[in-house]
């Protein structure tokens, strides 16, 4: 890190100080402000809106969509992107969940296959990026189509209930105040804070923006690429195997239709968080936020009473103002 | 963050001034200004029905599967109206495809935290939807399933919905009488695996036709020996004219056709006309909705069973009112009716003409 320390202030402090407005990097700033417009904007029209139960519920709603992004943001950072990321996820949901019910295995063993199963997929989108260097837009697309398949012919189109209390553990809520929290959703915030740690901390993550930003220039330094490459679908994967089990504890269902669309919308959630399509910059901080703009939007529009095709058209319209947003600020940043 | 990005970003461009900040208030602002436009303007078309302060009104919510097939598009139809008449406020929401149990879930938990008394739901995923109906139903909230039976049948107050083994029964009736003692061969033309809607017309086509001994208790599709070829369409025209294909090239014999709805059925008659069998093949149907009944008209379905989505739909709107204003519940099942319509009335089997489909026809 390159912030020279004042003198008289303790070191700890400095660098808490500079972690977090590092934390707030310039391309969240623009998203920040528009979830802060879009509360304000939502409390002043419903009553409902600015509740701690009602909030807690759009951290929930978006708690599944929001680990996927996780995922995704370590893949578009790199440059790369993930279509497969929801089927993977429906993938997991169903392996954890028959494993638990139906061939009645231990449901800790069952859920470390679930995620097992993910990380599989991933390493295998990694092995086909790196090894094969197939484009990451191909590959997943074929990865999505076989994991969607794995998934329907695993659970026989049946979706799987009667789960053990274990596997829904983390929909099960805690007060705060006056509040009620699920657990999931402090997993979620705790995993978006580890990967952003992570991110911007740790060696590894320079590396990842590096190779996002120009994998030569990063080959050239000294960053084995493929490693790195590898390494990031594989995480990805795994982080989809822990969406799969929030899913879970969300629904209370194995569901293999689950996560059609996700694909889709956790892409929505990583650009409208300011990271770049091109790679090499963002933060997954802004995908936390873009997350929660489009959860924010869902719930408000739902509480004024809002035909619910109106809320697709604003995200839409929204994607691409963030777009437009980023392409502006790269041209002037030097 | 961009320490060691900066750097070698650097090396790639000529160096510029830092405008960093002005150009970051810049997008701040674009990006404001844009959000707080497009909310203003959606929130301008929002349902009126309920106008400002909502005071005592009544909320009713209603979610369906999707938001564009016309028998929902009709069913909100209804809400809104018997809504509008009754003084109360309906929330909508739907899922993005047919099986989205997800959308269906946050649904559920939107319209409860916005307030809804009861909540009509054509539930996409009849299993995976219970727990979150569970939860509403704990909450105080009315909860009745339209349309489609939830799986089990009680974890909802009520259902209103066709009888769809009635209406399968009716057009299997309607074709054994036309065919008589003739070998047939087959074709069924399904929804999706373990729809229960798909599964009763299906099985009650077979019951009504004689090819099959089952009741409506069965929670799979049955086969029979005259059944050469079964596909799922997901209800949709396209996929109903593959489907159809497909059968045809499987067996070219085939000369009865049991389709789930009548885009399916129509899809059918498209891939039967192409191969020009279209006056070989008997086509029946499910759903009534008036380009079905056109259909009937113009010769292409041979007979369909009209169900009445509008009538689900005020009954329900109805019904939660009532609990809101004087906490009778609705309970069990209610027969919404069905009713056999055809321009070639077959003899045994009550029929109505296209006249009075044309009439009650939705859509």
């Amino acid at each position: 890190m390159m912030a020279t320390q004042p003198t008289g202030v303790p070191a700890g402090l400095a660098r808490a100080g500079v972690a977090a407005r590092q934390a707030l990097s310039p391309s969240a700033l623009g998203p920040l402000a528009a979830l802060l417009l879009a509360c304000v904007f939502f409390s002043l029209r419903s009553d409902r809106f600015l509740t701690g139960g009602n909030l807690s519920l759009v951290v929930q709603q978006v708690m599944v969509v929001g680990t996927l992004a996780i995922g995704q943001t370590m893949v578009i950072l790199s440059a790369g992107i993930d279509l497969s990321n929801g089927a993977v996820m429906a993938f997991g949901n169903i392996v954890l969940t028959k494993l638990a019910v139906d061939s009645g295995l231990n449901v800790y063993l069952a859920i470390a296959l679930g995620l097992l199963a993910c990380g599989a997929f991933g390493a295998l989108n990694g092995t086909l990026v790196t090894a094969i260097r197939l484009p990451p837009f191909i590959v997943t697309l074929g990865t999505l189509s076989i994991a969607f398949a794995l998934t329907h012919i695993y659970s026989n189109e049946q979706t799987v209930s009667g789960l053990p209390s274990q596997l829904t553990w983390l929909g099960n809520t805690f007060r705060l105040g006056q509040t009620d929290i699920t657990y999931g959703s402090v997993l979620m915030i705790g995993l978006f804070g580890l990967t952003w740690y992570v991110l911007s901390q740790t060696a590894a993550g320079r590396h990842l923006y590096a190779v996002g930003n120009s994998p030569e220039a990063a080959r050239l330094s000294g960053i084995r690429t493929r490693r790195v490459l590898l390494s990031v679908y594989t995480v990805a994967g795994l982080i989809y195997g822990i969406a799969a089990l929030l899913l879970v504890s969300r629904t209370g269902v194995g569901d293999p239709n689950a996560g059609q669309t996700d694909n889709l919308d956790s892409i929505t959630a990583v650009v409208l968080g300011g990271t770049s399509l091109f790679g090499g910059r963002g933060s997954v901080i802004g995908t936390l936020i873009g997350a929660l703009i489009v959860g924010v939007i869902r719930n408000g529009l739902q509480l004024i009473g809002t035909k619910s095709i109106y809320q697709t058209l604003i995200t839409g319209i929204l994607v691409i103002l963030a777009v437009a947003v980023d392409q502006v600020a790269r041209r002037r940043q030097p | 963050m961009s320490g060691a990005a900066r750097t070698a970003r650097g090396t790639r461009r000529s160096p510029r001034p830092s405008r960093a900040r002005g150009s970051w208030r810049l997008a701040a602002v674009l990006a404001v200004s844009g959000a707080l436009v497009l909310t203003t303007a959606a929130c301008g078309k929002s349902d009126s029905a309920s106008g400002g302060g909502s005071g005592g009104q009544v909320v009713v919510g209603l979610i369906t599967k999707t938001e564009t097939n016309p028998f929902f598009v009709k069913m909100k139809e209804g809400a809104e109206k018997e809504a509008q008449a009754k003084g109360a406020k309906l929330l909508t929401a739907a899922g993005k495809f047919d099986g989205d149990n997800a959308s269906q879930v946050t649904a559920i938990e939107n319209m409860v935290a916005a307030g809804a008394k009861g909540i009509l739901i054509t539930p996409s995923d009849t299993k995976a939807i219970i727990p979150a109906i569970q939860k509403a139903r704990a909450k105080g909230v009315l909860v009745i399933a339209l349309d489609t039976p939830t799986d089990p049948q009680s974890a909802v107050d009520a259902l209103f919905a066709t009888n769809n083994f009635t209406a399968g029964e009716l057009i299997g009736k309607y074709a054994k009488a036309v065919e008589g003692a003739k070998a047939v061969k087959i074709a069924t033309l399904d929804l999706a695996p373990g729809i229960t809607v798909g599964v009763l017309r299906h099985n009650g086509f077979l019951s009504g036709f004689g090819a099959a001994s089952v009741d409506a208790n069965a929670s799979d599709q049955v086969t029979a020996p005259s059944v050469v070829c079964s596909q799922d369409t997901a209800g949709d025209q396209a996929k109903g004219q593959t489907a159809m294909e497909n059968c045809l090239q499987r067996d070219p014999g085939i000369n009865l056709v049991y389709t789930i709805n009548e885009p399916a059925a129509l899809g059918a008659y498209t891939a039967l006309k192409a191969a020009g069998k279209e006056k070989d093949v008997l086509i029946v149907s499910v759903d009534g909705g008036c380009t079905g009944v056109q259909a009937v008209k113009d010769g292409k379905i041979a007979a369909t069973s009209q169900q009445y989505p509008l009538k689900m739909a005020a009954r329900g709107v109805d019904a939660v009112v009532d609990y809101a204003k004087n906490g009778t519940k609705a309970t069990g099942y209610t027969d919404t009716g069905v009713t056999l319509i055809s321009n070639t009335p077959a003899a045994g089997v009550d029929s109505k003409d296209v006249a009075f489909g044309e009439a009650n026809c939705w859509g």
